[in-house]
């Protein structure tokens, strides 16, 4: 039975590295993914305000395409576009009157929505369905020695609904980590927000919280920052020029995919890592290990 | 803040304003005791000029020219930090989220986003997840 993939708008631009080193991994742990045919944007936010169904089309829309492909459930990778895509189907599955407004309003398409589609993290997926004992099996090359901060952000464990982890501390990814020979350092900020879309309008907003936030993770000696948000990665990885400004004690670290952790662990090569999409380097901090 | 002089009266605790932030955000105003841990937690308190604990405050009694004047609505970034954390159960970002609404409902259509006042190669860099989610939130 083939996994259905959604990879989402800037999977597929600016993040291609979190794109092929998914697809990649799943490959060595013998998933077979196929991706969503026809998919769309996922609407990136969640819009709160219970009047509002018209930012439910864009998730339902892709809900709807997962049942047209024979399936009832699908696997995401970005953090972002879960959350959305979670959060709207927990909305409509609970108000049965708003799903059948949308229903009507989505009158063209052929199939109706009935809230009968599940919405699954990778990492939830590789914890529950492949779990980590068989990723530890299939590591070819241990990443023994390097220090790892976990970055979880917002959306994986906000709001409680849609958390597959504890909602204040999490381990998931550092349980993923530890599978793969790497060590997980503390990081108290691991949950707190990155800034998210003021990078557009306000990117001191994200210089302020990406010195805090890479500074913490310094603190603790990591060797790198994974997160599992192509946002967070952005202002994480981007925006460290306009930390440095801020704080002239900013100290640099590479910030990465956890699935571009697997596929090195795993023994892939240079094209399902891509850290030529990076802005600071990570071949640096893992060449030092003998690990790039 | 600069200092308000405000008179409580049942007319504005009762005021249209206040039922349509309740209704729209689906949340009971007057369940806050401001205990304040809605703004310890809150990771963009130190960009607001007015705390959350402050905004549903203000929102329970009805200061409906303040709250839409306030930069704090646009600075909250819907993190829901606050949600997790309130001991009422309060869903702070969702009342945050109708003011924002108030705003960008009316007919001026008060845009807090302008995208062609951004350099084209700046926009260019700008992951679409960025650009989307920001309009989402800040435009009409
Ligand atoms: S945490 Fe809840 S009860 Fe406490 S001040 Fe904030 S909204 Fe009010
Ligand atoms: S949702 Fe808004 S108010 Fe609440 S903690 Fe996050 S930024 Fe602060």
């Amino acid at each position: 039975m083939k996994l259905i993939y959604y990879p989402g708008c800037t999977v597929k631009n600016h993040a291609r590295n979190f794109d092929v080193s998914t697809v990649s991994s799943m490959e060595r742990l013998d998933v077979e993914v196929e991706e969503l045919s026809r998919w769309n944007c996922c609407g990136t936010v969640h819009c709160l305000a219970s009047d509002n169904l018209i930012n439910r089309v864009a998730p339902v829309t892709n809900l709807i395409r997962v049942k047209e492909a024979q399936a009832s459930e699908f696997m995401t990778s970005c953090a972002m576009c879960y959350n959305t895509l979670k959060r709207a189907n927990i909305d409509v599955k609970k108000r049965a009157d708003a799903l059948e407004t949308l229903n009507e309003f989505m009158y063209l398409e052929e199939t109706k929505y009935a809230g009968d589609v599940e919405v699954l993290h990778l990492l939830e997926y590789l914890r529950d369905r492949v779990t980590f004992e068989k990723l530890a099996a299939r590591v070819k090359k241990p990443l023994a020695g390097l220090k790892v901060a976990c970055y979880y952000g917002c959306l994986l464990v906000r709001p409680k609904e849609v958390a597959f982890d504890d909602v204040e501390n999490p381990t998931i990814m550092e349980d993923l980590i530890r599978a793969l020979g790497a060590t997980p350092v503390p990081f108290p900020l691991k949950t707190d927000c990155c800034g998210a879309y003021h990078t557009v309008g306000k990117p001191e907003i994200i210089a302020e919280r990406t010195d805090k936030i890479m500074g913490s993770a310094h603190e603790e000696q990591a060797d790198l920052v994974i997160v599992s948000c192509p946002l967070c990665a952005y202002n994480l990885d981007f925006r460290q020029e306009d930390a440095r400004r801020l704080n002239p004690d900013f100290h640099h670290l590479p910030v990465l995919y956890f699935t571009q952790l697997m596929a090195l662990a795993f023994g892939c090569d240079e094209s399902a890592l891509r850290f030529d999409l990076h802005h600071i380097d990570p071949k640096p901090a893992l060449a030092g290990l003998g690990l790039a | 803040m600069a200092s308000t002089t405000l008179r409580i009266t049942s007319a504005r605790l009762r005021s249209p304003f206040v039922a349509q932030v309740e209704k729209i955000s689906g949340q009971k105003l007057l369940a806050c005791y401001q205990c304040g841990k809605c703004s310890a937690g809150c990771p963009m308190a130190a960009h607001m000029d007015i705390l959350p604990n402050q905004i549903i405050r203000m929102a329970q009694l009805g200061m409906h020219e303040q709250l839409l004047a306030c930069e704090a609505i646009w600075t909250c970034v819907s993190c829901m930090t606050c949600n997790t954390r309130c001991p009422k159960d309060i869903r702070i970002a969702e009342v945050i989220e109708s003011l924002r609404g108030a705003v960008l409902r009316t007919g001026q259509r008060d845009d807090h986003l302008r995208i062609q006042e951004i350099d084209a190669d700046v926009r260019t860099n700008l992951p679409p997840i960025a650009m989307i989610s920001a309009l989402r939130k800040l435009a009409s």
